[in-house]
């Protein structure tokens, strides 16, 4: 069984807020922030490895993005996978989430063969969630989105779908795509000997010589959606802190609920 | 291919380029700014440049759209209730439509659901698209991307908006893919551009951190899925009593490779988070699993619903779709209470927009104090029983 | 001389900060509030193939140097020292193996121990002998292909959670210290129970319990190295076992500097920071030099025995100079913290009590001193 993974390396937005500000001159000090994995990526990653540990498959896995993106890749290696691809080309930069996934489509299709296809549910810098279920459709298999739970039988699969209040149980037959959610598993840490080892194998970049795609399918120009503008959101502004001691903030929230006609569904 | 350089003439390594950079893209080296690889083009350090020192050039295309016309919006039902959100949709969509000086129409797939929609023509809907087949009892993939596409190569609509629901999600891209448009993901506000007249998809990115405005310029139909609770709903009002027209897909063609064999209910009785006029959350702070017993009775005793941080659905404390913020779900309660929960912006931007939120936290310092109407800087193990008391003597005296 | 880490293992001690400050750290707090054996904590770093590191490929390790051992157990013991002791203790097992053992028992006990799958002790310490290691009264007999031990050993770490044990025990009471040989017991053996779990000042997580021996027999293959040989093995392991200790007081030394450092950065008193009154400089910066000393003290130990030359002098210069300095530095920490330094809101003061056994064990700092000198002088 061959699986591919698709991963994204992304800034470490949990780390994003991390501005202060230098008491000297009131400037902001942004410190640097780290490139990781995509976290949801790293739970297919984990997902892969184990159904290769129960069943017997071999991983590969693969990201679309600039040179650096090959760090990401090669912790995938040190925790376990097999193979490892990096799609980079300067022609591919400024694709949106159409050209995204019909470059990695492409890629997947010039690898011999493919059972399953793992991703992450979304990548947590862009929170599209359209990536996977767009290689899907370009290779036309099915999808199944939101997977916390994944069981892998003779070519098919069936999976647990967290859906608003409930799960959902699927099944479909092999080849198919598969994002998952944090609920799956908990990724393990590459090993020493996983990192040696993945230091020192090669990772084929594959760039448009050799994918030879349509440029204006790929990067600004093949991406339908433009951003034309980022800026900061603006928040809403601070309260009132309440003071006193125990009984007197609470009886203060009451009074407020109370103001409110927050207390008409009191049981 | 797009094209960004800096003018070295103009540069003056100010610097102001190197914060706006949502990607960390641009440093100063040698007194000049420099952008490494990986620009995506997004203009923010264009725009923030005093001295006009960054060029980026895209190229403008000539392309005919103006066989687009409709506003349309995906009118999701499950089990033949409509989703809320289809009501923010249409409150959205008609807005949009008015502004466009175009017609709003409805979408519903399902099975048996012909008399629900005359639900929809109480509402200024002009017209309302039905595909009634026992294949879209249950919503799969490839059957609704089916009716929908066929639905869209045929009408041409012009806007296509859906909830960012786990079904919109899931359809929404597989829908725009095989159209070959594009599709903004989690809108939180649309504008019309005075110019182009095309939809401004406004969205948040990098977990919060930021907003971007999204436009699909050369493409139609211009695809975008709503966050649910966000935009304001439609109330029935005037209507227009819609024109019901049903179509019928070609959908023996597809293949029924995918099964919904079962449902797994984790908890009885879970109030829909997203619908609750209160919300009391939970987060690390609570310590440990059991003490979500604190939130539960203060949820009950208000009547409302429990939400949970991120930190901890991830520690498996309480089931995930509890989570509110960021990769979870987006709240607009009446109330929102947050206990031990210290606010960071992923987990904000599912909550911010709630009327009143009171959040109790022991550390003075949690960004969670920034947003709240009311801050009680409190140790929650000390704070919720002696108001969860109190709410019960004053529950007792109403008794009376 | 090149004080640069090489490429690997910068490689090695990126992933192991990692582990280390997202799981064993915030962990630490809890784990001695508990007193419980940190057992996740293990099987994280036995996942991460940590506990091979210097034990040879042949038998399942990575074949790595005592250099990147003690880098390694430096970044493990800053983020928690009684994982790090732990973790340091194997060693005390590991070493007198590959180095006295023979290639049955080293195909025998290296592998588990490289895995992590079993953990080790070294068993010395009695009642009657600490400082006087030569006055061990635990008898060993000859017995019908193998011997018989007799005895109790008290304080040993990662006793009972440890399945492979180097006992060192008399076989001949006449000869004194000349008598002594070593053994490997595994947990299980009938005759081999465990008695007392000692209750400490600190550390309270890390297990160390009084071994008891009552007409335990094993087999002639379990005779570590030669008969009589005992002491000198008990020796040479804990020249290499000091030098884990060194590095475990430098762990703690570390983590008190940087809670000093970074509090004395935010503490406003007087209308500043405190970090800008010389006074606190002053503590801050005699820290930082005690801890640099005692750094490179350990790692040139480490890199002696490497190289294969005698470590013993450093080994024991860095111990001594790194578990006082260690002292020194963590009840500092606490003054710098002031009154809540003294709370148990804030590590320093667990700092300070996890500090002081480091003057103790594998030889106390008046043994140290000995030690050097005989070394010294001979010179």
């Amino acid at each position: 069984m061959h699986i591919v993974v698709c991963i994204k390396q992304v800034p470490d937005t949990e780390e994003l807020p991390k501005v202060k500000i230098d008491p000297k001159d009131n400037t902001i000090v942004r410190e640097e922030v780290k490139n990781i994995i995509n976290p949801f990526d790293e739970n297919a990653i984990e997902e892969a490895l184990r159904i290769k540990e129960k069943k017997s498959a071999s991983v590969t896995a693969i990201s679309m993005g600039p040179p650096q993106a090959e760090e990401a890749l090669r912790r995938a290696l040190a925790m376990g996978v097999d193979e490892a691809i990096l799609i980079s080309d300067p022609v591919f930069a400024g694709s949106d989430t159409w050209a995204t996934s019909y470059v990695l489509s492409r890629a997947i299709k010039k690898l011999e063969h493919f059972d399953l296809i793992l991703a992450g549910k979304q990548a947590i810098d862009g929170d599209t969630a359209q990536v996977g279920p767009g290689i899907a459709e370009w290779l036309g298999i099915p999808q199944l989105t939101y997977v916390r739970k994944l069981e892998v039988k003779d070519g098919s699969i069936v999976a647990e779908r967290a859906l608003e209040d409930y799960f959902e149980v699927i099944e479909t037959r092999l080849p198919a795509l598969v994002t998952v959610t944090k609920e799956i598993n908990e990724p393990r840490y590459p090993s020493l000997r996983g990192l040696l080892l993945a230091k020192k194998k090669e990772i084929p970049i594959w760039n448009n010589d050799y994918l030879k795609l349509p440029v204006d399918k790929v990067g600004l120009d093949g991406s339908p959606t433009r951003v034309i503008k980022v800026f900061i959101p603006e928040l809403p502004s601070k309260g009132e802190i309440i003071e006193g001691d125990l009984n007197q903030k609470a009886e203060r929230v009451i009074e407020e609920l109370k103001k409110r006609n927050l207390l008409r569904w009191l049981r | 291919m797009a094209k960004i350089k800096i003018i070295l003439d103009k540069c003056t390594g100010c610097g102001k380029c190197v914060s706006s950079c949502p990607f960390s893209l641009i440093s100063i080296e040698e007194d000049k700014a420099k952008i490494a690889v990986g620009c995506t083009f997004c203009g923010a350090c264009v725009e923030v440049c005093p001295f006009e020192a960054i060029e980026l050039e895209k190229k403008v295309r000539q392309v005919d759209l103006s066989e687009y016309k409709g506003v349309w919006i995906f009118a999701e039902q499950r089990e033949g209730n409509f989703m809320p959100v289809t009501f923010e949709l249409l409150g959205v969509g008609r807005k949009l439509a008015d502004e466009l000086g175009d017609e709003l129409s409805a979408v519903v797939l399902g099975f048996n659901i012909k008399d629900k929609v005359e639900f929809l023509q109480k509402y200024p809907v002009n017209k309302i698209y039905v595909v009634d087949d026992p294949l879209l009892k249950t919503y799969r993939t490839n059957f609704y991307a089916r009716a929908l596409f066929d639905l869209v190569t045929n009408y041409k609509p012009q806007i296509l908006l859906m909830g960012a629901t786990t079904l919109g999600r899931d359809l929404a891209p597989r829908v725009a893919t095989r159209l070959g448009t594009g599709l903004t993901a989690d809108c939180t506000a649309f504008e019309i551009d005075g110019e182009t007249k095309n939809l401004v998809q406004i969205r948040p990115a990098f977990g919060g951190n930021v907003m971007a405005s999204i436009v699909t310029p050369y493409h139609r139909p211009q695809m975008a899925t709503v966050r649910p609770k966000v935009m304001p709903r439609i109330s029935p009002g005037t209507s227009s009593k819609g024109e019901i027209i049903e179509f019928v897909p070609d959908l023996a063609g597809e293949d029924e490779l995918v099964k919904v064999i079962g449902q797994i209910r984790e908890e009885s009785d879970v109030q829909d988070l997203q619908e609750a006029e209160i919300i009391v959350s939970g987060g690390r702070g609570l310590g440990k699993a059991e003490n979500f017993k604190l939130i539960r009775r203060l949820a009950e005793l208000l009547g409302g619903a429990v939400g949970a941080s991120r930190a901890v659905v991830d520690a498996g404390w309480i089931p995930s779709y509890h989570q509110v913020g960021q990769t979870g779900k987006t709240v607009q309660p009446k109330l929102y209470i947050a206990c031990g929960i210290s606010g960071a912006i992923q987990h904000q931007v599912g909550m911010r927009n709630s009327e009143t939120i009171i959040a109790i936290n022991k550390d003075p310092e949690a960004p969670i104090f920034n947003i709240a109407t009311y801050g009680i800087v409190e140790d929650l193990h000390k704070f919720l029983p002696v108001l969860i008391k109190k709410l019960e003597d004053v529950s007792a005296k109403k008794e009376e | 001389m090149n004080f640069d880490l090489s490429e690997e293992q910068k490689t090695i001690l990126e992933l192991v900060e990692e582990v280390s400050e997202k799981e064993i750290a915030p962990a630490a707090d809890q784990v001695a509030e508990k007193g419980e054996f940190p057992q996740k904590n293990v099987e994280k770093l036995a996942s991460l193939d940590l506990f091979g590191i210097t034990i040879p490929q042949e038998y399942g390790g990575l074949g790595m140097n005592y250099l990147t051992w003690t880098l390694v157990a430096e970044r493990i013991s800053r983020a928690c020292a009684t994982t790090g002791l732990i973790f340091g203790a194997n060693l005390l097992c590991t070493f007198p193996l590959l180095n006295f053992g023979s290639e049955a028992q080293k195909k025998k006990y290296l592998p588990p121990l490289a895995r992590g799958e079993a953990l080790g002790a070294f068993a010395l310490t009695e009642p009657e002998a600490g400082s006087d290691a030569g006055n061990v009264q635990t008898t060993a007999r000859k017995e019908k292909g193998g011997y018989v031990l007799d005895g109790n050993k008290i304080f040993i770490t990662n006793g009972e959670v440890a399945d492979i044990y180097i006992i060192i025990a008399n076989l001949d009471k006449k000869r004194g210290a000349r008598g002594l040989a070593a053994f490997i017991v595994e947990k299980g053996t009938e005759g081999f129970s465990f008695g007392q779990h000692f209750k400490k000042m600190g550390l309270e997580a890390l297990p160390n319990v009084e071994l008891i021996f009552n007409n335990c027999w094993i087999p002639e293959e379990n005779l570590l190295g030669k008969e009589k040989r005992g002491f000198r093995i008990a020796m040479q392991t804990f020249a290499a076992g000091r030098i884990g200790v060194g590095i475990g007081a430098l762990g703690i030394a570390e983590a008190a500097f940087q809670k000093a450092r970074d509090y004395a950065k935010e503490r406003i008193q007087f209308g500043r920071p405190i970090s800008s009154f010389q006074a606190v400089q002053h503590i801050l910066a005699e820290m930082a030099t005690r801890i640099e000393a005692a750094r490179y003290l350990l790692y040139k130990a480490a890199w002696l025995l490497d190289q294969g030359q005698n470590f013993e002098k450093y080994a024991s210069m860095g111990k001594l100079y790194a578990s006082e300095a260690a002292m020194w530095v963590t009840t500092k920490a606490v003054q710098v913290l002031g009154g809540y330094g003294y709370m148990k809101d804030y590590p320093v003061e667990r700092y300070m009590r996890e500090a002081k056994l480091f003057e103790i064990i594998e030889g106390t700092s008046e043994i140290q001193r000995n030690i050097i000198a005989n070394i010294i002088l001979r010179e």
